[in-house]
């Protein structure tokens, strides 16, 4: 009896010491995850606040009195006479209008209120209706850059406002009788680049990435399938087809400004292909992403039930049937998630598409697979590494943009894994 | 193919100790005379016509010289000792042991005198005219009723959607399964029932018209009352089909077999009538399986 007492004892002095263990490592756990939550809420919390700012832009709203006579032009259809004209003047007098108190020595500080590209949009306005010549209208205009900043960040230390002491007046007069003012920034989802920050946008990023994308897919779904079946299910198990998987687990580890190199040294200067284009990115980008399908879609293949493909052989199946008609439906969930990170990944690559040229300044937005273009984290790159704080901010709203399709990305994800998912 | 391999494994790597248990009490003289069958392994104008079978999986023999006759719409139930090589054997019949690289496979095997494997045979005709029913239900993920189709669609055996739906009704009922399901057919198959799904296993394997059923212990997955339909429905197979049944009860042997076969460690050592087999066996190593000395 005492022998059953003190080994109940020594159990109970065991358990104690086992929950203890237990919660001890749970309160690991749950301390690695609370530094992984606050590193992740930093982040955000910094891109936000740096960027949020950026999807305000600031406008300047003048009565436009388009006197033919002060700007060298009496037929707008004209287009020599369009091309002489000074779109300046008619601008700068409706400022001064707007601003009495501005002598005629203070027209160069005036003119720095609003845009440099202001007087191109009277132009255009002008080509395209050429009657409002001589009449007064009333139009929005983009505001200087100086302006914009000053207007959102007066009175932030790390912006250099360059604004002088008269026109800051000025801008907060005019902001309190809304001539200045501000609102949702369309410019930066409708445009391409700029070397001005205020007209400087990322459509022309989300056009490339799109069009880079769609290559990459198109040739890194079919190929990663194709050779990924064809490992698990046709290929004689032998030498070679071992130092073949050892070298996908291998691509899949390889830096990617090798791919880059690679893509530089082949498609570009052997192929001859231009620089820049997202034909050739979607290249470089599939050799990247292949071992990632390939090595997901071999999984998925791998964790088809043994069970089922010997059901359909053992009806008579053909090789060709049981993958077709039961393993790939099966293993297709498992394809597809592996498919939509792989792309998520080639979404987020930099480094392999500065060495083929997608780094290059693009204003336009592309419009097909052999234009030059840049894609988002690339933009992103540009932009940061640019000295104006404006710039900064729009690439910290980029980054919040190309966040957004990831998680966009990774949530499909997610959303085809539950939705397909078979029980068997 | 992972549990394909672990089978292959447990009976082909499987010591002598581990396979049998209790060997000390087997007698001390007995030895199995290899390619030596005791009672009545041949029989006139078989099925199956095999002679001097021998499989090896790489170096190891797991079937050692077996040759063994099936007769026209019999029952033979394979019994013996795990890892004696009964499933390995069954798997011969219709070449499912294909798709296990180190598997190679000696000696004659003739269904209907023809070579089962002739490097010409097109074993997907084979495996048409040989259905297998296995050890674990394993429908696919799809509707009862494209369990059924899947075979004949696969192989054309019907042309019109009505032909298909009789296909479908007849196997159905004469797996036992049609009164059940017959108003869920597209209701998906792997929410049924255990003993439901192998019978829809049986009517999908019944659904191409073979003139073979081997099943790989077909109730070892199911409770007595699965297991008893399953009996009876084997028994009413047997008049239009020959049957090859693998099983780990005697019992079971005892209800559905015409004749029985008794494995052991890669021999087979007795082919006799159930009755006798399980009655008066010849062969004392039969005695000591159907006795419960081991295995």
């Amino acid at each position: 009896m005492t022998d059953q007492r003190s080994q109940a004892e020594l159990v109970r002095q065991s358990l104690k010491r086992r929950y203890r263990k237990e919660r001890r490592f749970r309160a690991y756990g749950i301390a690695a995850i609370a530094i992984a939550l606050s590193a992740l809420v930093i982040l955000f919390a910094d891109i936000i606040g740096k960027g949020h700012t950026a999807f305000i832009k600031t406008t300047v709203t003048l009565e436009v009195d388009i006197d033919g006579e002060a700007m060298y032009l009496d037929d707008a259809s004209d287009e020599r006479q369009m091309k002489m004209a000074d779109f300046v003047e008619p601008l700068i007098r409706a400022l001064m209008k707007e601003i009495p108190e501005a002598g005629e020595s203070d027209r160069d500080d005036v003119r720095d209120l609003i845009n440099p590209y202001a007087s191109n949009q009277l132009r255009d306005a002008l080509r395209e209706n050429p009657e409002l010549l001589n009449t007064t209208q009333t139009m929005t205009f983009l505001s200087h850059t100086d302006v914009d900043v000053y207007v959102k960040h007066a009175g932030d230390a790390s912006y250099s406002i360059k604004l002088n002491e008269k026109q800051r007046g000025w801008v907060d007069a005019l902001y309190e009788r809304g001539v200045v003012d501000t609102g949702f920034n369309d410019v930066f989802f409708s445009r391409g680049d700029s070397r001005d920050p205020s007209r400087a946008g990322i459509l022309g990023a989300i056009v490339g990435s799109l069009l880079t994308m769609v290559v990459t897919l198109a040739l890194s779904f079919p190929i990663g399938v194709a050779a990924a079946i064809y490992l698990e299910e046709f290929a004689p198990q032998n030498k070679l087809t071992d130092f073949i998987e050892v070298n996908i687990n291998n691509l899949a580890a390889v830096p990617s400004i090798i791919f880059g190199l690679l893509g530089l040294a082949v498609f570009i200067n052997l192929f001859g292909m231009p620089r820049s284009v997202p034909v050739v990115g979607g290249l470089v980008l599939t050799l990247m992403t292949l071992p990632t399908i390939i090595i997901s879609s071999r999984a998925a293949i791998k964790s088809v039930p043994p069970s089922i493909r010997e059901a359909a052989e053992g009806i008579g199946a053909s090789k060709m049937q049981v993958v077709l008609h039961h393993v790939l439906p099966l293993a297709m969930p498992g394809m597809l998630t592996g498919s939509i990170i792989g792309m998520a990944q080639a979404l987020g690559e930099t480094a392999p598409l500065l060495l083929i040229g997608m780094v290059a300044f693009i204003v336009d937005v592309p419009d097909g697979f052999f234009d030059s273009a840049t894609v988002l984290p690339v933009q992103v790159f540009l932009w940061a590494g640019s000295p104006e704080l404006a710039f900064i901010e729009r690439a910290s709203a980029a980054i919040m943009v190309l966040l957004t399709f990831l998680i966009g990305m990774n949530a499909l994800a997610i959303w085809l894994r539950k939705r397909l998912e078979r029980r068997w | 193919m992972n549990t394909l391999n672990t089978t292959v494994t447990s009976e082909a790597d499987v010591p002598e100790e581990k396979a049998i248990p209790v060997q000390d009490e087997r007698p001390a003289e007995t030895v199995i005379e290899e390619g030596k069958t005791v009672g009545t392994p041949f029989a006139d104008d078989p099925k199956f016509k095999l002679r001097n079978v021998e499989v090896f999986y790489g170096e190891d023999r797991a079937i050692k010289n077996i040759s063994l006759d099936i007769a026209r719409n019999e029952v033979i139930a394979f019994i013996g000792p795990s890892g004696c090589g009964k499933s390995t054997f069954l798997r011969c019949l219709n070449r499912m042991n294909d798709s296990i690289d180190i598997c190679r496979v000696k000696g004659s095997l003739q269904l209907d005198e023809q070579d089962i494997y002739d490097s010409k045979r097109d074993v997907v005709e084979l495996r048409a005219r040989v259905g297998m029913v296995f050890q674990k239900p394993n429908p696919f993920p799809k509707s009862i009723y494209d369990n059924v189709a899947y075979g004949p669609r696969i192989h054309g055996l019907a042309n019109r959607k009505s032909d298909l739906d009789d296909i479908v009704e007849n196997s159905l009922r004469k797996a036992g399964l049609w009164n059940e399901v017959k108003d869920r057919l597209d209701a998906t198959a792997t929410g049924m029932s255990g003993g439901q799904q192998q019978r829809l296993c049986i009517a999908r394997a019944i659904a191409v018209s073979p003139e073979v059923v081997l099943m790989d212990e077909p109730c070892s997955a199911l409770d007595p009352i699965a297991t008893a339909k399953v009996e009876e429905l084997i028994a009413e197979l047997s008049e239009s089909y020959t049957i090859v049944i693998v099983t780990h009860s005697m019992q079971q042997a005892a209800r559905v077999s015409h004749r029985t076969a008794y494995f052991h460690l890669g021999h087979l050592v007795e082919v006799n009538e159930t009755d006798k087999v399980f009655t008066s066996p010849e062969h004392e190593l039969t005695e000591s399986y159907i006795t419960g000395r081991f295995g």
